[in-house]
Parts: structure tokens; C-alpha cells; sequence
């Protein structure tokens, strides 16, 4: 098909699309008047039963935590994938980067790094009790390490990383998560039941096998970004520039 | 105005569907797949705002306390999820895809056709 | 609660969690034998799931959240024998991929075995959920999985391709169906499928639930690859290593037909009441051009990959008319045609494989005669394009029969032979092409098949020396048998016919799933479909074997026929395959275009 038949048919297409679009939204409450009654269920009922004061981490690890189990294993399959795609055997002592130069530079970037790692963990341990979670936390723990590359030097960032190390991280958060949930099962209950003394809500200790999940969920997702980010690092680090993107 | 909102997700929506059919670069196509991709963000985060609502932590508020959905924030943060899946994905085979065959345009690749 | 039903996604999870984690240490073979081992203990609890549902469903609420008052706060899984069946499918062709495969992807080392059984529990999760998000996860996860396994030859531009074809299109299909998901949430504050539709039936059509009905079965119609949705199938199913195209052609896209019925009767059917008659029209009319392009365009191949995938397509549109025909009987006979030709098709792929290893090309031109040296891909081949084409009483012919019975049930007795014309299409290039190859009838060259990427970069990982025979033989012996022989299980009309009343009874399925109400005992009645199936079958199998000898021995017609028929057909057919461009923004230009008229159509129908 030529480019204008395209465009033709694909306005002529996207005005029609845009109509029907804005004729279905139209049919929504109000902006500001949610009807409920998912929303209002948990939040009345999640603080009570569950002993934490983050209802969205209540429902992301708990009330719909088979959903997190989905999105968990999308993120691994993700990281899998990249590696899948971009793996090549690269003679990692040719690396072509060799650092940054600034002193400046080096001296704020690293010691931003312990910085990050204990905001990630912060975030992470809170997640139940003050806005965060697992997947927030761990992508902070995980910019900590992409820093050491930024701010540093390609060979530092990968002995921090090793690829079998991540590897089983990774691994071991996915699987980890889905363990927590056959525990549940091997107790009788439901899979991904909670377990666990509830504790008091508030404090770090709440919220029964939302502490597991989420540390799970933390440790998975931290271990995918690096696998990730080191793939496509390894693409500026060791591809000469021609052929690079 | 109410409906603004919404249609702002729809705007996003068709304007990122405009980018992804006219696209020259593999990596502007991935970028246009991002923009559609808030079109859902803005959707379900609009679709579940409470007038005078506040976040549904009752960490410092008193339980009972008016809070939006949230509901729609754990789905949003599934979708936010999954978008960087994809975009890992499709920013990596268009890494592949400049080095094999020397440009990144979606139009050159018809390699297998007819 | 039934504690198996999880178990169908996790078992293959922890696995696959287990053999990424350990991938370092785990000795060449033992990756191999952990991922069988899964997928056959996986098989094993799918099918025990069928059993165990035949009589009621069984709910599964994770996390323990049963529903309070009527309201649905947790995730549910609503296992049926429908679904459970298809999920049974899927493990059993991944257990057959994973023998096949043995040893094959040696290269990328665990990682096609982690992808693998990653994308088994995703479809598993997708074909067993009863709540929308939820499905939209596993949809999302299948999306990940296939294409990082389509992609996964990166030494051609091809796979990449196909691979690029099939993430943007099928993103985009995720992107409508969160769109529709969300306007669900908006309006019933619900994301179980039997509460939305127990919210919507009380309700009219509005535009709301037009257009999220709309976008629903749009983003499920590009899974399924109904046209014009189906462009990204021939490209992905054509460079996508062959245990792959297992699962994705004979699973995969059947799974986005299960959603559209997952979706419409326990959330849609309510509402839509009264439109029956249109939709079936719809429906119908949708699945009987999928059905002619995809058989049309089988012809024109050459790569038989392509040319597989083409019949997917073109099968795709028959049961898309099945399921369209919105009778218990219509389903009955969809499921069962699905699962019959679901070995057949995997069948075909393992044959087509088996001749890219040992013969080193998959062009049906090109190895011509060639076939010879493969007798076992000759059985299985020539089997397969028989079944196809509807040779009674094997295979689908269970499935058929329902159809049949069902298409005069509600006036649609037409029907059954324009969807024999689409066995005749499909069938007959499959001999075409069995015969060309194994048997070296037909001439050696043919302008009118599209040309094929060069062979030189196929499956470069395969090496000739450490592949057993039994293993490559085995699985695609056995699918076929299977897959013929099924039409041979006692009863299974009958049967079929009570799971799929219960499945479309909205309001017994929602007390059962919600309330936990168990339905009364229903019977159905006989199906005695007559000689009708029978008649189709045969004529259908005979004309399929005349269209082969067409395909063969074009050339030979007289010249003015040939001359006229060239100038009467080439305009047509040159539109036809240039639509298939390989360019993704067609695609999407389609993909916009589909969904825009769907909407049409649709509020037309609710009006």
C-alpha cells in the first residue's frame, strides 16, 4: 500500500475511531464522581482486614495480588527477552568506554549511589503503610546501580552486577512470589491467601505475606531493570559507534 | 468540562495511533506505542478520582477519610508495568534491527511480504 | 476449593522461575528434562480439571476473597470444561514442542525453555480467568513471551520483522482492550465478567457499551487474526522458530476467539439481548472473509510456514462463524473443531519442520521431490492436509456436525457449504503442497507464489548431528493421531453441548460464580445431525483433492482459459498480496479501519 492510500485510509478511519471514542466516554460518570463500588469497598474494608494503611498496596499484593503475580513474570519475561535478543558473544576487554572524566562528576554521582540504595530500601519497606511497593522501590534500588555507570565507569558498574548474580535475583524474586503463594495453598487456604500475624497497622511490621510479596516483588524487579539497563549499556560499552543506534 | 479528561485520553490515544502509522524510526514508533499507552494511564486514573478525594493511604489521615479509587492506581501501576516491558522489547529489537540491516525504519523491513 | 486450579499457571511459573534462576548450574539436558517434566505434569492437571468441572464449574477466588454480598472484590478463575480443554491443549503441545525441541535451541541455552513455559502459564491464566483485568495480565504476558520467541533468531532481518509486526499490532489490540476494560470499570465499578454483566444487563445499550464492547472484541479479533486484524500473523508465524508456531498457531490464536466468548456471555449477553440476530450477522459475516482471505492467500504461498500460517487465518474465520452462530450447539462444535485441528495444525508445523532439518528449506517450489527422503513428514503432511479438507469421520468431524446442526438451527443453511468451500481452499493447498513436495507432481516453478526470504539464515542453531529421530518423529506422529481420532470419544457431542448451555446461561452462571448457587443437572438434547456432515465432508475432501491437482497442473489449462482467467484475476490477487506489505503501518492503518467499522457496525445494531 502506498503511503497516501495509508493515510487516507487510516484518517478516514481514525476520525470515525475518534467519534466512537468520544461518544463512549461521554457515557462515564462525571470527572470527580466515581460510582464505586470496587474503590469504596477497599477502601473501607482494607485498613481493617489487612492492617495496612496503603490500600494500594493492599490491593496490588493482596485483594488482587494474582494480577501482581502476571506482571511480575512480565517484567522477568521482559528481561529474558532483551537478553535473548540482544545477547552476543562480546569480548568484554575490548570495552570502549573508558569513564567519565569530571572529578565533579564522579565525586556527586557516587555519592549519590548510597543515597538512592537506602530511598530504594525505604520505599520498599514502607510500601505498605506510606506510598511505594516493591516495584517502586525497586526500580530506585535499581537507578542506584545504573548511577554507579553514569557517574562512574562501565567495568565498575558490571563487576557490581555480575549476570549469573542478577540472574538468580531475578529468579529468585519471580519464584519467590509465586512460593509465597503455594505456601498459602500448602496451609489450606486459598493461593495467595495472607498468612501471618497481621501486626498493628502503620508500623513496619503489618500486614502478613504483603512483607513477603513485596520484598519479593522488590528484589525481582531491581534484578530485571539492571539485567536490562546492562544490556543495553553493553551495547555503548563494547559496539563501535558505526554500527551502533 | 468534566468530560476533559477523557477526552484528553482520547486525544492521546489517537495521536499516538497517528505516529505509530506514519512512523520513519523504529525507536519514534516505540515512543508513539508510550504515548497511546498514557492515553490508558489518564483514562483509568480520571475514571476513578473522587471530587475532594484524597490518597488512599491512611497512613497520617483518619480511616473513613474521602479517598479516590484504588483500584484504578493498582491497575495504572500493572499497565506502567507492562508498558516498560514492551518498550525494553521493542527498543531492543530496534537495536538489532539498525545493526542486521543499517536503518531503523519500519518501512525498509518487508522482508517477508505478499 | 478445588486446590488444582491454580496450578495450571504456577506449576510452569515456579519452574520457569526456578530454571532462570539456576540457569549457570544446571547441566546441559537437565533444562530440558525440568521443562518436559512441567509441561507434561502440567497437561496431566489441565486435563484433570476438564473432569473435574464437567458437571459444575469450579470458582476460584484467590486470595481468599469470596464474594461479599453479591459484590466481587478478589480475582476469580471460572474453570469450565471449554476452557479447561483449551488450556489441556496448550500443555500438551508444549509437552510435544519441549520433545521436538529437545536439545534444539542449544545456543540460547535456558532461556527458550524459561519463555516457554512462561507463555503456558500465560495462556493457561488467559483461557481459565473469569475476571477482565486479569485477563488482560495474561494477555499482556503472552504478548511478552511470543514475541521475545519469535525474535529470537536475531541473524535475520526477518524474524526481526515479524517479530517488530507482532508486538506493534498486538499492543495496540492490548491498548483497545484496556480502553474498553476501562470504560466497563467506569460504568459498573466491576471487573468480575459475571458482575459487569450483572450490572449491564439491567441497563440499555448506551454509547458506553457500544463502544466498549467494541474495542473488547477488537483487541481479541487481532489475537485471534481475523481480518482485517490478521496481517501480523502470516509475517510472525512465518519466521518464528517451528516449536514455537506449535503453540502460537494452534493455541494462541484460538484463545482470542475463547475471550471474545468469555466476554460476551457472561458480561455482554445481557445487554445484547435483543440484538442476537444482528451480531450473529456480524459475526458471521466477519468469519466468512477471514475464511476466504486466508485460504486465497494459502494458495499463493510458497514458504510453507506462510502458508500454514494462512490456514490459520483461514480456520480462524470458520470458527469465528462457529461461535458466531451464538447457539450452544455453534460452541459446542467451535470448541471441538478447535481442539481437533489444534493437532492437526501442530502436527503440520512439526512435519514442516522435520523437512527444514532434513532437508534444509521450507519452499514448497524448491523442494520439490525432495520429500521423498522424508517419509514420516510425508504421513503426517498428507494426514494433516486431509483432516484440513474434512475427510470424515475424522478429526474436526465431531465439531463439524454440531456446526452443521446448529447453522439450520437458526436459518443459516447455507452456511455449512460456503465453509466447506473454506476446507476445499485450505485442504487443497495442503495437498497441493504434499504432493509437490513428497510426491514431485506439478511443475517445477510458478510466478503466481510469492517469493520467500532466502533459506540461508533458517534455524541456524539446529545441528544435523545431535537430534534424535524419535524425538522429532514422535510428537508429530502422535498429534495427528490425536487429533484424527478424537472425533471417536463417546458422547463427546452430547456432552460438548451441556458445557456450552451452561457457559451461555448468564444468569445461572452468575449465581453459581458469585453466590455459589450450583446450576440444576441439564441434559441436551441428541444431536442426530443426519447424513448432512457427511455429505460436506466428502465433497469437500474430493473437491479439495481436484483444487490440489489445480494448484499442480495450472499451467496446463488451455491458454485462451489461462489468458482470460489471468486478466479477469491478476488485478484482484496483485491488491490482495500487496496489502500483505510487511509494512507495519499498514497494519495499524487496518487495525484503526477494523475497530472503526466494528464500532459502526455495532451501534448500528444497537440502535
Amino acid at each position: 500500500m502506498s503511503r497516501r492510500s495509508r493515510l487516507s485510509l487510516f484518517g478516514a478511519s481514525a476520525a470515525g475511531l475518534t467519534a466512537l471514542l468520544l461518544w463512549g466516554v461521554a457515557g462515564l460518570p462525571d470527572f470527580g464522581h466515581y460510582r464505586g463500588p470496587y474503590g469504596y469497598v477497599l477502601n473501607a474494608v482494607a485498613p481493617t482486614e489487612r492492617h495496612v494503611t496503603n490500600v494500594v498496596t493492599a490491593t496490588t499484593f493482596d485483594y488482587r495480588g494474582f494480577d501482581t503475580l502476571g506482571e511480575a513474570f512480565i517484567l522477568f519475561a521482559a528481561a529474558l527477552g532483551v537478553a535473548l535478543l540482544l545477547r552476543e558473544e562480546r569480548a568484554e576487554s575490548h570495552s570502549l568506554d573508558h569513564g567519565v572524566r569530571s572529578d565533579a562528576v564522579k565525586l556527586v554521582g557516587l555519592a549519590l549511589v548510597p543515597a538512592l540504595l537506602v530511598l530504594g530500601l525505604q520505599v520498599v519497606a514502607h510500601g505498605f503503610i506510606t506510598p511505594g511497593g516493591g516495584f517502586q522501590g525497586g526500580v530506585v534500588l535499581a537507578s542506584a546501580f545504573a548511577l554507579v555507570w553514569l557517574a562512574g565507569r562501565y567495568r565498575a558498574f558490571r563487576r557490581l552486577t555480575p549476570t549469573p548474580a542478577v540472574d538468580f535475583a531475578k529468579g529468585v524474586g519471580a519464584g519467590g512470589y509465586a512460593v509465597v503463594g503455594v505456601v498459602a495453598l500448602l496451609l489450606g487456604t486459598s493461593y495467595l491467601q495472607n498468612f501471618g500475624p497481621l501486626g498493628t497497622a502503620g508500623t513496619l511490621a503489618s500486614g502478613g505475606s504483603i512483607v513477603l510479596l513485596n520484598l519479593a516483588t522488590a528484589l525481582e524487579v531491581s534484578a530485571a531493570f539492571v539485567l536490562i539497563f546492562t544490556e543495553y549499556v553493553e551495547e555503548l560499552a563494547l559496539v563501535p559507534r558505526e554500527t551502533r543506534l | 468540562m468534566s468530560y476533559l479528561p477523557y477526552a484528553l485520553a482520547v486525544w492521546l490515544f489517537v495521536v499516538g495511533l497517528y505516529g505509530v502509522v506514519t512512523s520513519r524510526h523504529l525507536i519514534h514508533l516505540t515512543v508513539c506505542l508510550m504515548v497511546m499507552q498514557s492515553s490508558s494511564y489518564v483514562l483509568l486514573l480520571s475514571i476513578g478520582y473522587v471530587d475532594r478525594g484524597t490518597a488512599p493511604i491512611f497512613a497520617d489521615v483518619p480511616k473513613g477519610t474521602r479517598a479516590v479509587d484504588p483500584v484504578v492506581q493498582a491497575l495504572t501501576l500493572t499497565d506502567v508495568v507492562v508498558s516498560v516491558a514492551v518498550a525494553a522489547l521493542l527498543l531492543a529489537v530496534a537495536m538489532q534491527v539498525r545493526r542486521r540491516h543499517g536503518s531503523a525504519d519500519p518501512e525498509q523491513l518487508s522482508a517477508v511480504k505478499g | 476449593m478445588e486446590s488444582l486450579v491454580p496450578l495450571p499457571v504456577v506449576v510452569p511459573l515456579i519452574a520457569a522461575a526456578v530454571l532462570a534462576a539456576g540457569a549457570r548450574w544446571l547441566r546441559r539436558g537437565v533444562d530440558d528434562a525440568i521443562a518436559l517434566a512441567t509441561a507434561a505434569a502440567t497437561s496431566v492437571i489441565s486435563t484433570m480439571l476438564v473432569v473435574r468441572s464437567l458437571d459444575h464449574d469450579l470458582v476460584y477466588w484467590f486470595g481468599g476473597w469470596t464474594p461479599r454480598h453479591g459484590l466481587a472484590i478478589g480475582i476469580a478463575f471460572d474453570v469450565e470444561p471449554l476452557a479447561a480443554s483449551l488450556a489441556a491443549l496448550a500443555a500438551v503441545l508444549a509437552t510435544a514442542s519441549f520433545v521436538y525441541g529437545w536439545r534444539y535451541f542449544d545456543e540460547v541455552g535456558t532461556l527458550y525453555h524459561v519463555l516457554m513455559l512462561t507463555f503456558l502459564a500465560a495462556m493457561s491464566g488467559f483461557v481459565l480467568s473469569g475476571d477482565l483485568f486479569n485477563m488482560f495480565v495474561f494477555f499482556e504476558l503472552m504478548t511478552v513471551c511470543a514475541f521475545a520467541l519469535i525474535g529470537y533468531q536475531v541473524h535475520s532481518t526477518a524474524p526481526l520483522q515479524g517479530a517488530i509486526n507482532f508486538a506493534v499490532t498486538n499492543v495496540i489490540a492490548s491498548f483497545f482492550v484496556v480502553t474498553g476494560l476501562a470504560l466497563v470499570y467506569g460504568r459498573t465499578g466491576a471487573l468480575n465478567l459475571d458482575q459487569i454483566g450483572r450490572v449491564l444487563s439491567g441497563q440499555g445499550t448506551d454509547g458506553l457499551v457500544v463502544v466498549a464492547f467494541a474495542l473488547l472484541l477488537g483487541g481479541f479479533l487481532v489475537k485471534a487474526g481475523a481480518v482485517p486484524f490478521h496481517f501480523w500473523l502470516s509475517d510472525a508465524y512465518a519466521v518464528a522458530p517451528v516449536p514455537v508456531c506449535v503453540l502460537l498457531s494452534a493455541v494462541m490464536s484460538d484463545l482470542g476467539l475463547h475471550a471474545i466468548g468469555r466476554i460476551y456471555w457472561p458480561a455482554f449477553s445481557g445487554v445484547f439481548s435483543g440484538d442476537v440476530d444482528a451480531l450473529r450477522a456480524l459475526f458471521v459475516g466477519i468469519g466468512v472473509l477471514t475464511m476466504l482471505v486466508g485460504g486465497a492467500m494459502a494458495f499463493f504461498q510458497r514458504d510453507l510456514k506462510r502458508l500454514l500460517a494462512f490456514v490459520t487465518i483461514s480456520q480462524v474465520g470458520v470458527f469465528l462463524c462457529g461461535i458466531g452462530l451464538f447457539t450452544a450447539r455453534g460452541l459446542a462444535g467451535t470448541t471441538l473443531y478447535v481442539l481437533a485441528d489444534g493437532f492437526v495444525k501442530a502436527a503440520l508445523f512439526l512435519a514442516v519442520g522435520i523437512l527444514v532439518y532434513r532437508l534444509g528449506d521450507g519452499d514448497e517450489l524448491r523442494l520439490r521431490g525432495r520429500g521423498r527422503n522424508a517419509p514420516v513428514a510425508a504421513v503426517v503432511f498428507f494426514g494433516g492436509a486431509f483432516l484440513v479438507a474434512g475427510v470424515p469421520p475424522f478429526g474436526s468431524f465431531e465439531g463439524w456436525s454440531l456446526l452443521v446442526r446448529s447453522a439450520e438451527d437458526v436459518g443459516y443453511g447455507w452456511l455449512p457449504a460456503v465453509l466447506a468451500l473454506g476446507s476445499v481452499l485450505t485442504g487443497g493447498t495442503l495437498l497441493r503442497a504434499a504432493a509437490r513436495v513428497f510426491l514431485g507432481w506439478g511443475d517445477e516453478a510458478d510466478p503466481l507464489l510469492s517469493a520467500e526470504p532466502p533459506p540461508s539464515e533458517e534455524e541456524p542453531e539446529v545441528s544435523s548431528s545431535r537430534i534424535s529421530p524419535p524425538l522429532l518423529f514422535g510428537p508429530a506422529l502422535a498429534l495427528l493421531l490425536v487429533g484424527a481420532a478424537l472425533s471417536f470419544t463417546p458422547e463427546l457431542s452430547e456432552e460438548a453441548t451441556q458445557w456450552a448451555q451452561r457457559f451461555q446461561d448468564r444468569p445461572a452462571h452468575a449465581a453459581e460464580v458469585l453466590a455459589g448457587r450450583l446450576p440444576p443437572a441439564s441434559t441436551a438434547p441428541p444431536t442426530g445431525a443426519g447424513l448432512a456432515p457427511y455429505g460436506f465432508g466428502i465433497a469437500s475432501t474430493v473437491l479439495a483433492v481436484g483444487f490440489a491437482a489445480f494448484g499442480l497442473y495450472r499451467r496446463r489449462l488451455p491458454a485462451l482459459v489461462r489468458s482470460g482467467a489471468a486478466r479477469l484475476l491478476e488485478p484482484p490477487i496483485a491488491t490482495l498480496k500487496g496489502l500483505h506489505s510487511g509494512i507495519v503501518g499498514d497494519y495499524v492503518a487496518w487495525l484503526t479501519f477494523g475497530v472503526a467499522a466494528l464500532g459502526g457496525v455495532v451501534a448500528l445494531i444497537a440502535r
